[in-house]
């Protein structure tokens, strides 16, 4: 493969990233969110790849097989078993109506744009242009943690903020130093891990998954008297 | 062969070849979901038969009534034949700017709902004020997605832009995929094809075209259904062109336009195909749901517009 | 060497043999034994240390200078007195049914581990690691808030976990885009994340690049920092956990955090060559300190209370190393272990009031002197301490603090003195009614362990009588190698 079809391959895989990001924040349905999801973890490992076969950079491979294996895989799977377990299955209304939502990503894409863009030409390597691309994908998960009301969409929110890192790293830098990738993807499990056990702790507790309903007896702490 | 006759010979194809597409889907369709169907000729049975059949009028029908099949019928065909299809520069191709094709269709648009209320029929008037709503939602992704389109061929008329693809060399391009998802999507919406309106019954209340041509009869529904048949070509048509040209005619030399309509006629049949498969195995959405499959169209245009800024330009 | 890897591991091994042990009284006592040695360790890796001004570990994946383990001991110290103090706190929880011994276990095992997260933290050299080692830390903390179960627990840590999350999500972005410009310069490898080698080339770092990663390192860095307005989670993390947490998040974590900030201030000061950083720095302390100063006033829990406090205080220093000559830096690190040692203290007697109280309501908590005037007089003397009165260590950094803003930046004085007298006034207001008075009837005598908050007070005053020269070159030492790397700053001053 010529240096500039990988590079064009990057670049068609962060626009299926920016799809995918924004698919998120379109659905409502808690198992199109996850496939959505799984999708994206399946994108990231083939980019890893890809960018480890264009700089031949061995350690990418595993980085890829990571990606594969956790966040394509391992991830999803344990985020439908929740799913299945605690009968979630639709979103009650988000914060904003859809297309509120959508516009205001829209924007959110478009300011990464702008910050980015100038500072990408700094850049040498040839993976550079999905740096953009990159922040607008961190930034619509944040958008998603803040829109969304159940705590398990808030999750799949911050997993794709998590993705959207992963993507940075590799797409936009070409890989961390693999020691790094590897305490972050560690992180990110035992992260998982907790989350996965606070749902059944939310659940026993609260009899619901919805934040409102937690934050209720945070925000009482207040004013009772 | 003159430039002249190749763009004659390209309108009246449109013309008669479209209901021969709406016959294909129909047949597909009934393939697909094994049954026999009535044959790729139907469609061309049915317009003869209504050719046939008296005009019936409601008393109070204004001219406006009695012209929109004419205009609506004479936008759509004058539409279809500055779009190129075999040739790529045409003696019309200065006027073939996608901005004046919008604007002929939006033309056809508006007489037919002026049309749908001017009876003042429950059905008339439900048809025009969805048409209408969704139009506002489908004009402006549809525009998008051509501009995201003319950004690379700084120009949004037809022929340039078919040129510009020719002769740029091959390269992914994430926009124009993009453009390309949204473009079919409002495609299908255009043309009233399942998800968004089901162009084979009169029955439902969700419907949205039929509901505007419910009260007319003989030529003038032939005329309404079969421009609504060129209109699905000229989409088709298209579609082709803007993202994948290859195998259109620079010259208007016998051989070239005898492969480009063949090329032509597999790219357009197997688009139909697609189509055919698409409306067996999807269901139509509800009617409140089409606003949200609209802005998705402009979403996705959006993001090809960005992409191509993000990734394309000085890469 | 090796006295660098006891340090690190003792706090690892403590914590992976505490999960094991079941017994409470067994597993009290050997987390304290933990926190002595790791504490003994850290003394002694700090004298060698100091001797020779900065040494880099295990082919320089650890680097230690005089800023990082200065903050290694105060680690060590407070984690080795919390641990003494936990002992009879938790003790205590057990015997009222708040945890149960595999809840124990649990807390044991995931303090030691948040220890060890916090000394890997200091002490490494890879901005990315860094990066880990604050999550590793605040994981073990998310355990760790929510051990009681209430659902108040809970959705504390769930907060604290989704906010934290996402504040430190942006600060990986940050070290993501400080990567994409350094690997231009160091080669694609770890020494691009190598905050010495960083340090080194900074001035062939791309501004632009640097400056934005600041942005997102300020606001994911200031958010675990507890910097307003990302501080929601801070004050429910610390009403609702086990109070040895609520003190050595206050104590500690937020300490780590600030440091990473400061230590990518450096870089990024490096690069730009403009005092941006430290503007940006100075506007989130100066809004963190009125937020804080007023919500302090509408609290009605006594940790949530005093957790804005720690707010107030953080902000004090983020704005003091905002500034950036070497006097207020000076000031922002004797800020901060007095800080450390009087609000950890705090919390210790803030633990044992609400336990003797049985409510951690300050309208129910009365008479603490009366009742047990170890409590009483100790929260007393901590609050004044807090405060900022005038012998104690704190007094001396503000006074320190006010000094270097009235030479570089005169007109922030005004707002720096509104927020600390709002803050004072709130402080009192409520403290004063619960230590004078008739102690209530419902009131239960406590088993309480006093020396830790005696020996904190007694360091901070100490600190604000007169530094011990060792002490005061240490600082100078740190203070100057902070702001070293900022030319175009320190050559102003």
């Amino acid at each position: 493969m010529s240096a500039t079809l990988i590079q064009q391959l990057v670049d068609g895989f962060a626009a299926l990233m920016l799809l995918t990001s924004f698919a998120l924040l379109a659905q409502h349905r808690m198992l199109s969110v996850l496939h959505w999801f799984a999708g994206q973890g399946l994108l990231l490992a083939a980019t890893a790849a890809i960018v480890a076969y264009g700089t031949d950079n061995e350690e990418l491979y595993i980085s890829a097989l990571m990606a594969l294996l956790l966040k394509g895989m391992l991830l999803p799977w344990l985020l439908r078993r929740v799913i299945r377990q605690l009968h979630v299955h639709r979103e009650v209304e988000p914060l904003m109506n859809s297309s509120m939502t959508m516009l205001v990503a829209l924007g959110v894409t478009l300011f990464s744009f702008h910050i980015i863009q100038p500072i990408e030409k700094t850049s040498l390597l040839m993976t550079r242009d999905s740096m953009a691309i990159a922040t607008a994908c961190v930034l619509l998960g944040m958008l998603m943690m803040i829109t969304r009301k159940k705590a398990i969409t808030q999750v799949i929110g911050f997993l794709a903020v998590e993705n959207a890192l992963f993507f940075a790293a590799i797409g936009a830098t070409n890989g961390m130093p693999l020691v790094v990738e590897i305490g972050i993807a560690f992180d990110v499990l035992i992260a998982a891990l907790i989350f996965g056990l606070f749902f059944f702790q939310i659940r026993t507790t609260f009899d619901s998954l919805e934040v409102d309903t937690m934050n209720a007896h945070l925000i009482h702490k207040d004013d009772d008297e | 062969m003159s430039s002249a006759s190749v763009q004659i010979i390209q309108a009246v194809m449109l013309l008669l070849f479209a209901p021969l597409a709406a016959g294909f889907i129909s047949t597909c369709k009934a393939r697909l979901q094994n049954r026999r169907g009535a044959g790729v000729l139907q469609p061309w049975r049915n317009l003869r038969k209504l050719f046939k059949k008296e005009v019936v009028m409601a008393h109070h029908a204004s001219w406006v009534f009695r012209f929109t099949p004419y205009i609506v019928f004479t936008a759509t065909l004058m539409a279809a034949s500055v779009v190129p299809a075999l040739l790529v520069d045409t003696p019309l191709s200065l006027t073939a700017d996608v901005i004046a094709l919008v604007a002929l269709l939006a033309l056809a648009r508006f007489f037919l709902a002026l049309a749908g209320m001017d009876i003042g029929t429950a059905f008339g008037g439900m048809g025009a004020s969805r048409e209408m709503t969704f139009s506002a939602l489908a004009e402006p992704a549809m525009l998008m997605s051509i501009f995201v389109l003319s950004l690379s061929a700084h120009s949004t008329n037809l022929t340039t832009m078919i040129t510009h693809t020719l002769n740029s060399p091959f390269a992914l391009h994430p926009s124009l995929a993009f453009a390309m998802v949204a473009m079919v999507m409002i495609a299908v919406a255009e043309n009233g094809r399942i998800p968004i309106d089901n162009p084979t019954t009169h029955l439902e209340l969700t419907m949205i075209h039929e509901a505007m041509i419910l009260e007319y009869s003989g030529r003038h529904l032939a005329l309404l259904e079969w421009a609504a048949m060129v209109k699905l070509l000229l989409f088709s048509t298209l579609i082709v062109d803007l993202f994948m040209p290859w195998g259109m005619t620079a010259q208007a030399d016998l051989t070239g336009v005898a492969i480009a309509l063949g090329l032509w006629m597999v790219k357009v049949a197997g688009l139909l195909f697609v189509l055919a498969v698409f409306e067996t195995s999807m269901a139509k959405l509800r009617l409140f749901e089409v606003p949200e499959y609209l802005s998705g169209a402009f979403v996705i245009s959006f993001l090809g517009l960005l992409s191509y800024y993000m990734l394309e330009v000085g890469a | 060497m090796n006295l660098f890897l006891a340090t690190l591991l003792s706090p690892l091994l403590g914590g992976l043999l505490l999960a094991l042990i079941n017994n409470p009284r067994l597993a009290a006592r050997l987390n304290v034994a933990t926190g002595i040695s790791t504490f003994i360790f850290s003394v002694l890796l700090a004298l060698e240390v100091l001797g020779v001004k900065s040494v880099d570990a295990m082919d320089g994946w650890f680097h230690l200078d005089a800023y990082n383990v200065f903050l290694v001991v105060l680690t060590a110290f407070v984690g080795m007195t919390t641990t003494i103090f936990s002992g009879p706190y938790m003790r205590h929880e057990l015997e009222n049914g708040r945890v149960n011994e595999r809840r124990l276990r649990l807390y044991h095992s995931m303090f030691q581990l948040f220890q060890f997260g916090m000394l890997l933290g200091f002490t490494t050299n890879n901005i990315g690691v860094l990066w880990v080692s604050l999550e590793l830390a605040t994981l073990a903390t998310v355990l760790l808030v929510s051990l009681y179960r209430t659902p108040a627990s809970i959705a504390a840590a769930w907060k604290y976990f989704i906010l934290c999350g996402m504040g430190i999500a942006l600060a990986l972005f940050g070290t993501v885009l400080v990567f994409f410009t350094s690997s231009a310069v160091l080669g694609h490898g770890n020494e691009a994340l190598n905050w010495t080698a960083l340090y080194a080339h900074a001035a062939q770092l791309d501004p632009a690049v640097m400056s934005i990663a600041f942005c997102f390192l300020m606001v994911g860095y200031g958010t675990k920092v507890g910097l307003a307005p990302m501080h929601a989670w801070l004050p429910d993390a610390h009403g609702e956990g086990p109070t040895p947490v609520s003190a050595v998040l206050s104590g500690l974590l937020l300490n780590l955090a600030l440091y990473a900030l400061v230590r990518c201030k450096m870089l990024v000061d490096g690069s730009t060559g403009t005092e941006m950083a430290g503007h940006i720095m100075m506007g989130f302390g100066l809004l963190s300190l009125a937020v804080s100063a007023l919500s302090l006033h509408k609290q009605r829990d006594i940790k949530r209370m005093f957790s804005f406090s720690s707010i107030e205080h953080m902000a004090l220093m983020t704005f003091a190393f905002g500034i950036g000559t070497s006097l207020a830096t000076f000031a922002a690190l004797l800020h901060m272990t007095v800080h450390s040692l009087v609000k950890s203290a705090i919390f210790f007697t803030v633990g044992h009031a609400a336990q003797a109280m049985g409510t951690q309501k300050m309208s129910e908590i009365r008479g603490l002197i009366r009742h047990h005037p170890g409590i009483g007089w100790g929260l007393l003397v901590g609050v004044a301490a807090i405060a900022g009165f005038p012998p104690f260590g704190v007094f001396t950094s503000e006074f320190l603090i006010f000094t270097a803003a009235l030479e570089s930046y005169p007109w922030t004085t005004v707002p720096l003195l509104l927020g600390l007298l709002v803050a004072m006034a709130g402080l009192f207001r409520f403290v004063q009614p619960m230590v004078y008075g008739e102690a209530p009837d419902y009131a239960k005598h406590v088993h309480v362990n006093m020396t830790p908050v005696y020996i904190h007070l007694s360091l901070a005053l100490l600190l604000g009588l007169a530094i011990p020269g060792f002490l005061a070159d240490w600082y100078h030492q740190a203070a100057a190698l902070i702001t070293m790397v900022t030319p175009s700053v320190g050559g102003n001053a």
